[in-house]
């Protein structure tokens, strides 16, 4: 474990917003807050259909912006893989999570808060593979 | 309207995201990476707290209504069937996710802190939605017909 670095507190508030921001979107609009089908969606270019989830999607580029610019202090954003392990990654997360259906959000906080079974079994299958591919990757030396 | 509501939850959503440290990575990959000897598992706390309160808030305030505010109808999800599409897309994403540390949301937050990494990454996303969207859906339905 590493102590030093454990914020469960930051995490929790952090997760409060996020189901609040959640919730919110599904009382006005009615929707799933799922970033993946949201993005998913708008790749379909139904005019239509764009400017909600252009907007939610906006809003969530500009949050720690506009976050680090109050405090003064931008967020970090450490990556340490090649660029050729960010292709495939970002490659294998697009195409994975519309195939499955939703990811972290879609799955993880509005399916899993819904209690839908299928959400359940998504989130407990990636977060297995996830973590185990953390763990070969970081063996392999790959980040 | 329905564009404004949109975006405040968007803004709170992606100050969840920055307040959690879930735009990092690294925190990410250190909660995934947990036989490392250093595992952080914080995130945790995250998805805990997330649904907590989402599902309180869908029992007690949306399950009574008929209608959302801002727009004619729910559109929630009706699928119930674990299916193949599912359990593959999960495996597929969970292996991006542990190699890179990014998922969709926290990649739209880190897009303009995180520098040329993080913009080859969000391409690459979008490239496998383009051919989730319009190469594997449309060859699928012509399988199937």
């Amino acid at each position: 474990m590493d102590w030093s670095n454990f914020t469960p507190i930051a995490a929790a508030g952090g997760g409060v917003l996020i189901g609040v921001a959640s919730l919110m979107l599904l009382l006005f609009n009615g929707r799933t807050a799922g970033v993946s089908g949201i993005a998913g969606g708008a790749i379909r270019l139904r005019l239509r259909d764009l400017d909600w989830r252009l907007a939610f999607l906006g809003g969530l580029v500009i949050a720690p912006l506009a976050w680090g610019k109050l405090r003064g202090d931008m967020p970090m954003v450490e990556i340490t893989g090649s660029l050729g392990l960010l292709i495939i990654g970002g490659l294998l997360v697009g195409f994975g999570t519309r195939l499955g259906s939703g990811c972290t959000s879609g799955h993880g906080i509005c399916g899993m808060g819904r209690i839908s079974v299928r959400s359940i079994v998504a989130v407990l299958t990636f977060l297995f593979v996830g973590v185990g591919t953390a763990t070969i990757a970081r063996i392999g030396g790959l980040f | 309207m329905r564009a404004l509501f949109a975006a405040i939850a968007g803004l709170i959503f992606g100050l969840g995201l920055t307040i959690s440290e879930m735009v990092n990575p690294a925190k990410v990959l250190a909660f995934l990476d947990i036989f490392s000897g250093a595992w952080d598992p914080s995130l945790m706390f995250v998805m805990g707290a997330g649904v907590v309160v989402y599902a309180a808030g869908y029992q007690i305030i949306v399950r009574r209504r008929e209608t959302p505010l801002v727009e004619p109808h729910f559109s929630i999800p009706v699928a119930h069937r674990i299916d193949p599409p599912l359990i593959g897309g999960a495996v597929i994403f969970g292996a991006g996710w542990g190699l890179v540390g990014l998922c969709p949301g926290p990649a739209f937050s880190a897009l303009l802190l995180g520098g040329t990494p993080v913009l080859v990454f969000m391409a690459a996303v979008v490239v496998g939605m383009v051919g989730f969207e319009w190469v594997w859906t449309p060859l699928r339905s012509r399988a199937n017909a």
